[in-house]
């Protein structure tokens, strides 16, 4: 394969991936800070977060290989999970390698859930949004930097990202706000 | 007799901690036939033996890891 190709297919992967991401990030906000139970909604959701957040990494992992296997630009192997060793574009490819690293450790505990405790979990989970931050980063300055199109894509999904974000921040506690109705219900 | 026990060995048995449950109603989609949910959309258990396949489902899908194999 031609070089020009896989430098196009890194970008293509690159931009789907950060769909993908945004949509799997989103969904987790939404199953999370839910308002009351919808379980119709919450199993479509929840199914989504779990198959696409796996499926997603085909694309992550094809975005990586083809901008490694692209001889035109200097990004080492040791770059992909290294931060701010890539001799093309070092801040921003490091900001990549950051989003990749929290990738790995949040698939790899979500994977062994049922292994660990949930406090820890929990608690690597939340780094979900800075790896989404990361990766938003990382495909607004560099990937998509010469394209209106792409960089509109990337930048339409921190918008969306951002607005779910802080609706999750916004919202209280469905559970708590449950638990406080149910205690103002008359005792039968 | 002797088929239906074997029929049920090959059941899962599931549970529910009810502490951590908070509700997602998920269990009563993924497993209509043991899980119905309350008024508040707490689970109900009919049944606790479920085909395992679908255990398997239902307990990665739960958000709360509230349900469980026994």
């Amino acid at each position: 394969m031609s070089s020009e190709l896989l430098w196009y297919l890194s970008r293509a992967t690159g931009v789907v991936s950060i769909v993908l991401l945004t949509v799997v990030v989103v969904i987790g906000m939404v199953t999370a800070g839910r308002r009351r139970p919808h379980a119709d909604r919450a199993t479509i959701a929840a199914g989504i977060h779990r198959w696409l957040s796996l499926g997603m990494t085909v694309f992550i992992a094809t975005h990586i290989i083809t901008a490694v296997a692209e001889g035109y630009v200097d990004i080492s192997w040791l770059s992909v999970v290294v931060p701010f060793t890539s001799g093309y574009e070092t801040v921003w490819i490091g900001f990549g390698a950051i989003a990749i690293d929290l990738l790995v450790t949040i698939i790899v505990t979500s994977l062994l859930r049922h292994r660990i405790s949930e406090r820890y979990w929990r608690g690597i989970h939340w780094a979900s949004y800075g790896l989404w931050l990361f990766a938003i980063i990382h495909g607004f300055a560099l990937g998509t930097a010469d394209q209106p199109i792409l960089q509109g894509i990337t930048l339409a999904c921190g918008v969306v990202g951002g607005l779910a974000a802080s609706w999750r921040v916004a919202v209280s506690h469905a559970d708590t706000d449950r638990r406080q109705e149910i205690k103002s219900q008359e005792w039968v | 007799m002797s088929n239906a026990r074997a029929v049920e060995s090959e059941l899962a048995r599931i549970g529910i901690d009810r502490v951590l449950c908070t509700g997602h109603g998920i269990c009563a989609r993924t497993l209509p036939e043991a899980v119905a949910l309350d008024e508040w959309g707490y689970p109900i258990l009919a049944t606790d033996a479920v085909p395992p396949a679908d255990a398997k489902l239902a307990v990665k899908l739960c958000p709360a890891r509230a349900l469980f194999l026994r």
